[in-house]
């Protein structure tokens, strides 16, 4: 597919697992921000609630839209969502969100999560921005902040011909760049909350500034107190809505690095 | 008749056998029958890691592994010079971690430019079960390390050889609360029967081993951990930390003149295609 051209802003965001509701903040900021164009790093469903509802939207919103795992894998009907995580426990709670999600996503929405691609480019002034779920190399690669080094980052750039690499899937927002001013941008996920122990969750917005691309992560306030009453309807786990109302992770933590995990609470 | 032989992908993990077979102890299991007067691969210094470091441009994290890494008088220095380009995780049996060195780690943990993990590695939640594989006192010594890094903000992975995880998980977590260890972490290691295992537990039936079927599948450079990794010790490269004593495995002298499809028709590859397992994750 062609690369998208925007002038001067770009918004990303990924993993809106099911959260409609800070779908709707997250489109509403970027637009009012001047955003040229809004990209979405995949997965769709999963976590919260009625996934139909956050499809339908993302459908409508007309976005740069790329394949996440959970999108892959509810489009097609596979048996599990190719999270990556290695821990059983991890791998349980994982499953219970995910036969939940594909039950409730119809024949319609499945259709075009499996038609997604799995990259896309937009370029941002002389910049090439390569867009993915979880890395260049895998949809299902986690990239931290701390397993990250520029070295794997620039072999990246090279390999893949551009000079930012925007990823999304572990659901923390960082970034590192090269004294060149290349580099990878995890945008976060605005599903839920960034184990900071706010509410808020979080996109990211480019703007060219002069011949740089400056990044600013953007935290979303959003009705959370909703989507935990709607998880509560559901039956989905307490866990999972402990989450929600907490800011902290209380599941799926096994595959955090030491560095990540010991800011968290769990 | 060419050897059965996978794809390389790209070098994502590197092993360096930083210590050698050289470890103050001498499991009844261990796959590199490492020991006190075992030099079979000798130390690396600082100098040689560093060396090859730069050969190894754009590896995302670096395991740390002996023998027994501590022994090496240059751990710091190696220890820094890998923190510094990639995460990096140490394999230890926790025995010669003193204060200094705890506080040393405390300081990396928290603060280097990439991740780092400690594992220790234990046989059983108790001294009787521990120290049967181990050796006597193995466990008291190695609950001093971990309490010595708890101390300074260090909580460490521990690494257990065995099977039916599910069972035993929770005598593990429970042990490591009482020692301070907030959020237990434990992998489970399965029983590969190679070095000193051979001995205790029997070695692989003549029909064990991967075919061309297996090595063939799209996902097999990723099933298997040595499509993505590469393990150097003092006599050259490895596909991985399991097969540094089998001549037939040895790749190269360098590691980027190894990123190309190698070998895997030993017995114990079965072990890592069945299990999925990896040194690593
Ligand atoms: S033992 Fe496992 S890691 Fe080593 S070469 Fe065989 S398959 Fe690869």
């Amino acid at each position: 597919m062609q690369p998208v051209i925007a002038e001067r802003r770009v918004a990303l965001f990924g993993g809106a697992y099911s959260n409609w509701r800070a779908l709707d903040a997250v489109l509403l900021d970027a637009r009012r921000r001047g955003a040229d164009a809004v990209a979405f790093l995949g997965d769709a469903g999963g976590f919260g609630a009625h996934p139909d509802r956050t499809i339908e939207r993302l459908r409508e919103a007309q976005l740069i839209t790329v394949q996440g795992n959970y999108d892959d894998s509810v489009g097609n009907s596979r048996e599990d969502c190719a999270c990556g995580y290695t821990d059983p426990r991890d791998n349980r709670f994982a499953q219970i969100s995910y036969d939940y999600t594909l039950a409730n996503t119809s024949d319609e929405s499945r259709r075009w999560l499996s038609g997604l691609s799995i990259s896309r480019q937009v370029i941002l002034g002389r910049h090439r921005i390569g867009l993915y779920h979880g890395s260049p190399r895998r949809t299902n690669e986690f990239l931290w902040e701390s397993t990250t080094p520029l070295g794997f980052i620039r072999s990246l750039c090279l390999q893949e011909d551009v000079d930012l690499i925007a990823c999304t899937h572990t659901g923390i927002p960082w970034e590192r760049r090269l004294p060149d001013g290349k580099g990878l941008i995890n945008v976060g996920a605005i599903g839920r909350p960034a184990n900071d122990g706010r509410t808020s969750v979080w996109y990211t917005f480019l703007e060219l500034q002069g011949d740089r691309v400056v990044t600013e992560f953007v935290p979303i306030e959003y009705d959370w107190r909703g989507l935990v009453e709607d998880m509560a309807a559901e039956g989905l786990p307490r866990e999972f809505a402990e989450t929600i109302a907490t800011g902290w992770w209380t599941t799926c933590l096994e595959i955090l690095p030491s560095r990540e995990r010991f800011r968290g609470r769990f | 008749m060419p050897r059965l032989s996978l794809p390389f992908v790209w070098l994502d993990t590197l092993w360096i056998q930083v210590s050698g077979t050289l470890c103050n102890i001498a499991c009844r299991h261990c796959l590199v029958s490492a020991g006190p007067k075992v030099d079979r691969h000798r130390m690396l210094s600082a100098d040689e890691v560093v060396k090859l470091l730069d050969d190894c441009e754009g590896v995302r994290e670096i395991w740390l592994t002996g023998g027994e890494p501590f022994l090496n008088p240059e751990i710091l220095a190696i220890l820094d010079a890998c923190l510094e380009r990639a995460a990096v995780g140490v394999l230890t049996n926790g025995m010669r971690i003193d204060e200094p060195m705890a506080r040393a780690l405390g300081a990396r943990f928290r603060e280097a430019a990439h991740n780092l993990e400690i594992r220790v590695s234990l046989d059983g939640p108790d001294a009787a079960a521990n120290d049967a594989i181990r050796g006597r006192g193995a466990f008291l010594a190695a609950m001093g390390g971990i309490s010595r890094l708890v101390t300074e903000g260090v909580e460490p992975i521990v690494a257990v050889t065995g099977l039916e995880p599910e069972k035993k998980v929770e005598e593990f977590h429970k042990m490591l609360r009482l020692m301070g260890v907030s959020r237990p972490r434990v992998k489970w290691i399965p029983p590969f029967k190679v070095g000193r295992e051979v001995a205790r537990g029997g070695g692989y039936a003549p029909f064990e081993g991967l075919n061309s079927a297996q090595v063939e599948e799209p996902e097999a450079p990723h099933r298997l951990q040595c499509g993505t990794s590469r393990t150097v010790t003092s006599q050259g490269v490895f596909p991985c930390p399991i097969l540094i004593d089998e001549p037939s495995f040895l790749l190269g002298a360098r590691v980027s003149e190894t990123l190309v499809p190698h070998p895997v028709d030993h017995p114990a590859c079965s072990t890592c295609w069945e299990t999925g397992f990896s040194c690593s994750r």
